[in-house]
């Protein structure tokens, strides 16, 4: 309990502390409340738009793990395909940097066109912003296996699966970790952009809606209360990820040692 | 693709159920005109003649980056001469092969049990009965009480325990060790030393043994063969005139002495040439 104080009071202390600061200094400098609004203004919005809120983080919610476990399955299993041989490396690879640099803004539309609007073209959005990391940590994992331990298999004769699976996989494990935390988050700001292009079709508009709405209504207060939302759900992905990761690798890697 | 490799006969031939303590014997090896070029142009080893009688213990010694550890995953079969053969005094594929690196190299993610269970499990042995084995080759090198730890948990040289006891849980008719206790201190290494030899005298497979140390070779082979600067080739090939019970204070008798000083002028000569 102490070392669980110890660790939370930190960081609760420096919000409560900004959080004060923001108070003060937007009454004391008398700031318009469409432009910054103090926090006891979002709270009071997000207090009255709970339903909002809550419907628009299911929403979001939903696409952004959606995107993100089509990230996974596709990422991982790419990646796998491309190490079993350099020359489908070299000839695949540089197209998935594609992926990573697609202004995801600028095909939104494609994908309204050709997914038709709501949950899928936004899931796809998400899924394009958050699989490159995947693929490129996995794939650097599963490259980066201790070369004897490789030897060891190869004399005692161990094929290709076993080789993938008991071998490739487990020491790649730190990597695709580390791929799908930064994933974790891309995935909800994929699901957000995507949201602001294509999200607009079913009952209940998720958080980039929110935010689309409440700023051409100015209302300033709740359209924070919609981004800290959103940077929640990222943040509550992230922590799940984290906490897998955590779980999968604490008895063995140095990642996870001495926490 | 599944590989029917010599381990698989050697399982089978030594029964798949038999417990540890049956003893493997020995595989001889035969090297002819072996050449190694690597790809970037260098030769390694140079057109060599060896022959290796099944049950020797061996010792290589040689200057750094001479070859040694070339020739060595040469006859392990994880790398091709680029002339020459290499042959095996059993049928072909009729001998097992094992290979213990510098560093332990184990799989952190897995228990030390299971780490030693590798081989087998690699094999297609069945989960109780490679257990067992597993379990049998730790208590033969003294780290029963260690299997369910992690190899983070270890010491050093008890991680290179480990490493020997996964070479040594499929019976191997050949094993192979480069510099193995070369990263343990002093105690250590001598203690791991004087296993290595008690269970090549009760196991009896072929030991080829690459070490930089002198009295290590003189203390644990039968034979020493000291290899030149590269390209590998042998500058004196020594049966050691020693008893086969090997104790600590063998190690102060003039014969041993004289021993060590032999391959020492062996090694002198090999940097010359
Ligand atoms: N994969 C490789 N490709 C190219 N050259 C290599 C390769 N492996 C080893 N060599 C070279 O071959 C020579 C022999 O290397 P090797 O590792 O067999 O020496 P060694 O006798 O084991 O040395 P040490 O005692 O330092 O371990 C060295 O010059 C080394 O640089
Ligand atoms: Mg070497």
């Amino acid at each position: 309990m102490g070392a669980f104080l110890e660790r939370a009071l930190p960081p609760t202390l420096a919000l409560g502390g900004f959080l004060a600061i923001w108070e003060v200094l937007t009454r004391a400098l008398d700031v318009p409340a469409y432009l910054v609004p103090p926090p006891s203004a979002v709270l009071a919005a997000a207090l009255q738009e709970p339903s909002t809120l809550l419907v628009g983080a299911m929403t979001t919610g939903r696409a952004a793990l959606v995107g993100f476990a089509f990230s996974c399955a596709f990422g991982i299993l790419a990646a796998i395909t491309l190490a079993t041989s350099r020359r489908l490396e070299r000839a695949f690879y540089p197209y998935t940097v594609f992926l990573q640099t697609v202004p995801i803004v600028a095909i939104a539309p494609l994908l309204v066109l050709w997914f038709g609007p709501g949950l899928r073209a936004v899931a796809v959005s998400a899924f394009i912003v958050s699989v490159f990391p995947i693929i490129a940590n996995t794939l650097a994992g599963l490259r980066s296996v201790d070369p004897a331990l490789r030897d060891l298999f190869r004399l005692y004769g161990a094929s290709r699966l076993a080789t993938l699976v008991k071998l490739e996989l487990p020491s790649a494990i730190p990597e695709i970790v580390t791929g799908l935390r930064v994933a974790a988050g891309l995935s909800v700001i994929g699901t957000i952009v995507g949201e602001f292009v294509a999200g607009f079709a079913e009952g209940a508009p998720g958080l980039g809606i929110v935010v689309l709405t409440s700023y051409r209504q100015l209302r300033t207060d709740v359209l924070f209360a919609a981004v800290l939302t959103a940077a929640g759900l990222g943040f509550t992905l992230f922590a799940l990820v984290n906490a897998v990761g955590r779980l999968l690798l604490r008895r063995w890697h140095a990642s996870e040692l001495s926490r | 693709m599944p590989r029917s490799g010599p381990l698989d006969a050697a399982l089978s031939a030594g029964g798949l159920h038999s417990r540890l303590s049956d003893a493997a014997s020995g595989v001889g090896v035969t090297l002819r005109g072996v050449r190694r070029i690597y790809p970037t142009g260098l030769e390694a080893v140079a057109s060599l003649d060896l022959t290796i009688e099944a049950g020797a213990f061996v010792a290589f010694l040689g200057p750094s980056g001479c070859g040694k550890s070339t020739l060595l995953r040469l006859i392990a079969g994880l790398d091709q001469p680029t002339d020459g053969s290499i042959t095996f005094s059993r049928a072909a594929s009729g001998a097992s092969v094992a290979f213990v690196f510098q560093d332990p190299h184990l799989m952190p993610w897995r228990r030390v049990l299971e780490n030693a269970a590798l081989p087998l499990e690699l094999a297609g042995v069945g989960e109780r009965d490679r257990k067992d084995r597993a379990m049998a080759a730790l208590e033969e090198v003294g780290l029963a009480d260690a299997a369910v730890r992690y190899p983070r948990e270890l010491s050093g040289g008890m991680r290179m325990r480990v490493s020997l006891a996964r070479a040594l849980v499929t019976r191997p008719a050949l094993l192979l060790l480069d510099e193995p206790f070369a990263a343990l201190d002093e105690l250590t290494r001598r203690m791991l030393d004087d296993q290595l030899r008690a269970l090549w005298q009760k196991l009896g497979m072929t030991v080829l043994f690459v070490t930089h140390t002198l009295s290590e070779a003189s203390y644990l082979a039968e034979r020493a063969i000291v290899f030149s600067k590269s390209p590998a080739r042998v500058v004196a090939d020594h049966t050691l005139a020693l008893p086969r019970e090997r104790e600590h204070a063998l190690r102060s008798t003039p014969a041993f002495l004289a021993e060590e000083q032999t391959l020492y002028e062996a090694l002198v000569r090999g940097e010359a040439t």
